[in-house]
């Protein structure tokens, strides 16, 4: 019994002998094992698509309040009536199956975004209906990769729409002349303080809120009421925050302290946070779910986003009444988040269109739920789980972008000095 | 011919976007400013850090390992397939995770000790190349050699030292190569566990290209990582060539009959359960805790798409082993390929010796960025392609690893005979080379299959789209978002591609080459 498989060796095919089949085996095995799996799970995939089990979650949550307010305000602002958190997906899954084969798709359009980029199966499909350009997501990885990457291609970017620098990274891109400037129609519904480019090299399309989070079973006492309260030791021991120099968030709340107690006296806060014991880790992953008592570590504060409680709600094992944590309101620092037309692309006309659809109603309202930050556009609904378990940031704070470049090595350094020491 | 086919698709994955990265980082840096980088005290003691966590997880992991290679290979006990295939699995566990775990164990034992917590993490994940790849080099030596010393009186000792030990030299060597390397590069066990000071190579480049865009600075730190990486490299392979070659004899393992073998197989089983199952175990713990209770909800879940993914976890295990056996394939025909030409000698050989260790010491940044500036031409750097080709870029090394051992053991006299004797060099490779290689290459095919079912660095900056989705992915977007349902989730998919790559070990296992069909009568 001959056994016949081919390797690249010289060319020529081997023969191996009897009782040596043992690699196509594998293969087929591997194979088999894939294709079995494959079988499966797409299965399940089209069940979840068809029954919409991705969207009960919020459905659910969303039909047990009164959040008649919201989605009517929206429902008068918008004509496809997808204000509803729980239904804008079902209505997209919809449109992408009433969408066939008769779009004439005429060109593609590319976006690279973060790695957190997220929307709805098929949200695209309506850009394509109205456009006739698809759309191809790339990830750059991480928020700062994103924008790393972005400088050393300059000139022959990876896509044609980069979403993902925020605030804080900002001037960077705009020092090394990524973008190239475009007014978006999208424009007049974004409120001007979100605006931060008079040159229109990036169009503002999300905002959110960095804060520091509590988990108010894990107290032992009262929860602290403002950024003063976390210096005294018997909370500061049992906060975690990120580095500033690895992690976006970290960053953040380090800026927050600079916006708060002034160029000259941030060092002094931090001091006492080390004194009393603060922990850092490198990323935001790594402090919430290595340290802080969501991932079965022993801290009870941490810095997170002003929409993690509702996410804990939405992602919850149990069914909570509250959300299990809460938000230091006096934290919070805003982290605004643009798209830009890179310079080079080849298809300015499909870019242009792409940042329309990003600002536009029906975009607006499906990044909440999936990324969990308010849309730019003031025009667009706010899902009814945010409206009840979201905390409001009334006033957040701010530094400015040239302020932020200008000094970040310093402070991060600075930082390092006081707490690493 | 098939070494250059090798060199030439490491010189385009490799070489190629190196050059074009660090060209144009470095375009406007004189040497003086590359001088004055160096020259710095904080430069001088990052490397300082970085050399000596390294040496000291890769002495740990070799010392640590080989216990346990020995007695997978010499010794026949109940479990023992299982054990083989089970080294394997934190090769694919999530850092954060792992690290997370060590690092809160640490706490609760109340040891401050970061240095020790680095090498914990490392000798975890890194313990299955000292122990396949010396196991699998051991079990082809000649136990006769060994029985004679004894014979002529040397104790068991000397015997071992000078025979057996000798024997396993190159094994050692090419597995320690890639620990060192593997160690040296660590990013996410550095930053959990180090502390936020201790600084390495790798993260002092992710640093300085990430978040403060000094590209500059970054590479002339990503050329001095070079530079001992290919150091490394180099003396590695006089090393090994200079070991002294066995010959080679495929040994049925013995039972379990005397003291000192029931010592050495408790000892394996203990260091397996200190530094890897519990671990692991406390993660499977983790991940059927539902609420106050347990269950498998985490598990059921993995079918539907959570919303935070852009597919079902189940679909991205389906793409996390599309990658991973593609992966594995090319990695294992690029890596027999060089394995030939480094036995054969030859500057090819010697040049390819050291290339194939070249992409586990650079840093993932570089060579990622150095993928985004060297493809821009002709769209390269859209293909999904990219994915299995970086992951099998990462698998080369660990084939050639276990192959140019196994390879060298033929020894030229055989060859030459089958020369002699008008074989032609084909023939000679099939009946000579392949049936002592295949065992090796099989080895190799299985640790390719577990980097790529692992990675994660590469494969976030290169995978496009919902088809380049891995699992590694997954579980990174799963941890990245609050809510206990998707941490249980991440821990639930961590278990089952930690099971998944057993099994593909399991089953590559099973390809054993049989005495009978052996070159052992021509010896």
């Amino acid at each position: 019994m001959t056994a016949t498989t081919t390797m690249v060796d010289n060319g020529e095919s081997l023969h191996l002998r009897g009782g040596q089949r043992s690699l196509p085996l594998i293969v087929a095995l591997i194979l088999a094992l894939v294709g079995t799996l494959a079988a499966c799970s797409s299965d399940d995939g089209d069940d979840a698509t068809a029954t919409g089990d991705t969207v009960d979650l919020s459905g659910d949550e969303a039909d047990d309040t009164d959040d008649s307010d919201s989605d009517g305000a929206a429902m008068d602002d918008t004509d496809d009536g997808t204000t509803d958190d729980s239904a804008d997906a079902e209505a997209a899954a919809e449109e992408t199956e009433d969408t066939p084969e008769a779009v004439e798709v005429t060109g593609s359009v590319r976006l690279i975004t973060h790695d957190s980029f997220l929307v709805t199966e098929g949200l695209f499909d309506n850009f394509t209906l109205e456009t006739g350009y698809e759309v191809e997501v790339v990830s750059g990885g991480d928020a700062g990769e994103l924008v790393s990457r972005a400088i050393l291609t300059a000139g022959q970017p990876e896509a044609d729409v980069l979403f993902g620098v925020d605030n804080t990274f900002l001037q960077r891109a705009l020092d090394a002349e990524i973008f190239e400037s475009y007014a978006s129609a999208g424009l007049a519904t974004i409120p001007s303080e979100l605006q931060l480019d008079p040159e229109n090299r990036v169009t503002p399309i999300d905002f959110g809120d960095v804060c520091v989070n509590y988990w108010t079973d894990a107290l032992d006492g009262p929860a602290p009421a403002g950024l003063d309260d976390l210096t005294d030791p018997s909370y500061a021991s049992s906060f975690v925050t990120e580095d500033p120099e690895t992690s976006s968030p970290g960053f953040a709340f380090l800026l927050a302290t600079i916006a708060t107690y002034g160029e000259d006296g941030w060092q002094d806060y931090w001091q006492q946070l080390t004194d009393g014991g603060v922990t850092v880790e490198p990323g935001w992953s790594e402090a919430y779910y290595g340290q802080f008592v969501a991932g079965g570590g022993d801290k009870a504060i941490v810095t997170s986003y002003a929409t993690s409680p509702v996410a804990e709600v939405i992602f919850a094992e149990v069914d909570y009444e509250e959300p299990p944590t809460g938000v230091l309101t006096d934290s919070c620092f805003r982290q605004i988040e643009f798209a830009g037309i890179l310079a080079g692309t080849e298809n300015r006309d499909g870019a242009e269109k792409l940042v329309d659809f990003m600002t536009d109603t029906l975009f607006q309202e499906d990044m909440p739920l999936n990324m969990f930050v308010y849309p730019a556009n003031s025009e667009a609904a706010i899902p009814s789980s945010f409206e009840q378990w979201a905390t409001v940031v009334d006033s957040p704070l701010t530094l400015e972008p040239a302020e932020i470049e200008a000094n970040r090595s310093r402070w991060t350094q600075e930082w390092a000095e006081i707490v690493l020491r | 011919m098939a070494g250059g086919a090798a060199g030439l698709f490491l010189i385009a994955l490799v070489v190629w976007p190196l050059v074009a990265v660090l060209n144009r980082s470095l375009a406007s840096v004189g040497p003086g400013e590359v001088w004055s980088v160096l020259g710095r005290g904080s430069t001088r003691s990052v490397v300082a850090f970085t050399a000596i966590q390294a040496l000291a997880s890769t002495a740990a992991t070799v010392v640590l390992g080989l216990p346990l290679a020995y007695c997978l290979a010499r010794l026949r006990f109940p479990g023992r397939q299982l054990l083989r295939a089970a080294v394997v699995v934190p090769f694919v566990l999530p850092t954060v995770v792992v690290a997370a775990a060590v690092d809160n164990t640490f706490d609760a034992i109340g040891l401050d000790m970061p240095l020790l917590a680095i090498v914990y993490a490392h000798v975890f994940f890194n313990l299955a190349v000292v122990v396949r790849v010396v196991s699998s080099a051991w079990a082809t030596i000649d136990s006769r050699q060994h029985e004679a010393a004894r014979m002529l009186g040397a104790s068991p000792w000397t015997a071992w030292r000078t025979v057996t030990f000798r024997q396993l030299t190159p094994a050692l060597l090419a597995s320690a190569s890639i620990v060192f390397l593997f160690s040296f590069t660590s990013f996410g066990v550095i930053r959990i566990l180090g502390g936020l000071r201790r600084a390495t190579l790798e993260t002092e480049i992710y640093r300085f290209a990430v978040t403060r865009a000094e590209f500059d600075v970054a590479a002339v730190l990503a050329l001095l990582q070079l530079v001992v990486v290919v150091a490394l490299a180099v003396s590695s392979a006089l090393l090994q060539r200079r070991a002294s070659k066995g010959t080679w004899r495929p040994g049925r393992p013995g039972p379990v009959n005397s003291v000192a073998r029931k010592l050495v197989l408790t000892l394996a089983v203990a260091i397996v359960v200190a530094i890897q199952a519990v671990p692991a175990v406390l993660m499977v713990a983790q991940s059927v805790r539902v609420g106050d209770g347990f269950g498998v909800d985490h598990y059921l879940n993995l079918f539907d798409r959570a919303d935070v993914l852009p597919v079902s976890a189940a679909e991205a295990i389906v793409n996390s082993l599309l990658f991973a056996s593609a992966a594995a394939l090319v990695a294992t025909v690029v890596g027999v390929a060089a394995s030939s030409a480094i036995v054969a000698g030859g500057p090819l050989g010697r040049w390819l010796e050291t290339l194939n260790l070249v992409p586990l010491g650079v840093s993932a940044v570089t060579l990622g960025f150095g993928y985004l500036v060297g493809f821009a031409a002709f769209d390269l750097r859209q293909s999904i392609w990219l994915v299995p080709l970086a992951h099998a870029v990462i698998g080369v090394p660990f084939v050639v690893a276990a192959v140019v051992p196994a390879m060298r053991s033929v020894g030229l006299r055989v060859r030459q005979a089958a020369a002699v004797l008008g074989a032609s060099p084909g023939v000679v490779w099939r009946t000579v080379d392949w049936p002592v290689t295949r065992r090796a290459a099989l080895t190799g095919a299985g640790f390719a299959a577990a980097v790529s079912l692992g990675e994660f660095g590469a494969t976030s900056f290169l995978a496009r789209g919902q088809e380049s989705f891995t699992a590694p992915l997954a579980i990174f977007r799963l941890l990245s978002t609050p809510g206990q349902s998707l941490r249980g989730q991440a821990l639930a998919l961590s278990v089952v591609i930690g099971v998944l790559v057993a099994v593909v070990a399991a089953v590559l296992e099973r390809a054993r080459p049989r005495s009978s069909d052996s070159v052992g009568g021509l010896l």
